[in-house]
């Protein structure tokens, strides 16, 4: 009975040693991080997608207080470009169309009856996904094109079309709700009260 | 002095804490893959080691001696790390943010690293005095250190090589630190300790 007392009470005095070692350098150590930071990452919606490019909201924060680009975003939406632009008194942006939403996927399609044979959208195709030789009729390597555009310009005959691709067993995907920017723009990344006028 | 050094190449080479004696295979091959990424955490590695063989056998020649209370070396060995982890992790945050940005994610790690608290058992098995505890623990994190290096330098190269498709990634891994394995085997019969 001795022992067992004996060993909780000295494992506790090692724990509580410890606790109070570690709480003391705890404020010994305190890193006082740059205010604005803190603010910054206050107002992003902590949703840590990484769409901005950054890894999470405390490195995008950071770099916004290096500068970088407010509008960048897509989560905390308009909401969170107008409270930062009042924080760093900066000007109102709109969401970056980069970030803004995921574009629709299309791929290149020749008509191939149209096609010169001019070989201009082959030399275009960054991806070699583009078949064909000169005087010959060209046609596109569906699953090797990436919707890059880059062949439309080139064609002399126009007769490149960007079609969407159609979604089937294989590349069909959950849809996102109806979008989540409206639905949460009152609950994410605010926190001021929408204002009330004072009816006098 | 000698003992010393008998000591270090004993664990360095000898009984390599990854390759012979199998401790810390974890981030052996956790955090192999970049070069960067594993002098990272062998530097970590190496600071946590050192720090808390000392602490470790200070805990257990002034706490649980006196009180004989050995038995509950485990326990109390596993506190001594996780403290000195967090200690070294709040230091290292206040006089180098450039080094807690490499180390960052890895110090945590080293917590559940059993080399950590294999080095505190074998010095308590060993019976080492308070300066060897600090050699062995400097030399097994050393050893620890120069495994994971060289097994990465191996692995980054092996990333661009030719491997048949079927033991792509992890499984070439697991065949290169069995070879390595062997060859550390092959520095046995250096030094008898």
């Amino acid at each position: 009975m001795i022992s067992i007392v004996m060993s909780v009470l000295v494992l506790l005095g090692l724990a509580v040693l410890f606790g109070l070692i570690l709480g003391f350098s705890s404020i010994k150590f305190h890193v006082a991080g740059n205010p604005i930071v803190d603010q910054i990452d206050g107002i992003l919606p902590q949703t840590q997608c990484g769409q901005c490019g950054h890894p999470g909201c405390r490195p995008y924060a950071e770099s916004i207080a290096n500068g970088e680009a407010i509008n960048k975003c897509p989560p905390g939406g308009q909401a969170t470009i107008e409270a930062l632009a009042d924080l760093l008194d900066v000007e109102v942006l709109e969401l970056d169309g980069e970030h803004a939403d995921i574009p629709i996927k299309t791929v290149a399609y020749i008509r191939e009856d149209e096609c010169i044979g001019c070989t201009k959208c082959i030399q275009a195709c960054p991806v070699d996904a583009i078949l064909g030789a000169a005087k010959q009729m060209h046609t596109v390597i569906i699953d090797e094109c990436t919707g890059c555009d880059l062949c439309v310009a080139p064609c002399p005959v126009d007769c490149i079309d960007m079609l969407p691709i159609a979604s089937n067993i294989t590349n069909w995907k959950w849809q996102a709700p109806a979008d989540p920017q409206q639905v949460f723009q009152q609950i994410i990344a605010t926190d001021k009260r929408p204002e009330v006028e004072l009816q006098s | 002095m000698s003992d010393f050094l008998l000591i270090l190449v004993s664990t360095v080479l000898v009984n390599n804490f990854v390759l012979v004696q199998f401790l810390g295979l974890c981030p052996f091959m956790g955090v192999s893959n970049k070069l960067e990424t594993a002098m990272g955490m062998s530097l970590a590695t190496t600071f946590v080691l050192t720090i808390s063989s000392v602490c470790s056998y200070l805990v257990h020649q002034y706490l649980l001696i006196p009180f004989s209370l050995t038995y509950m070396k485990t326990i109390a060995f596993i506190l001594v790390i996780a403290v000195v982890v967090q200690f070294t992790e709040m230091v290292v945050r206040k006089t180098s943010p450039m080094l807690h940005k490499v180390l960052g994610i890895f110090l945590p790690l080293i917590t559940t690293n059993c080399a950590v608290l294999g080095v505190a058992l074998l010095n308590i098995k060993k019976m080492n005095s308070f300066m060897e505890s600090i050699v062995f623990g400097f030399g097994a994190a050393v050893g620890f250190s120069m495994a994971l290096i060289l097994f990465s330098a191996i692995r980054e190269r092996i990333a661009v090589a030719d491997v048949p498709s079927p033991f792509k990634g992890a499984a070439i891994g697991m065949v290169t630190a069995g070879l390595m394995s062997l060859a550390f085997l092959g520095f046995t019969g250096l030094v008898q300790i």
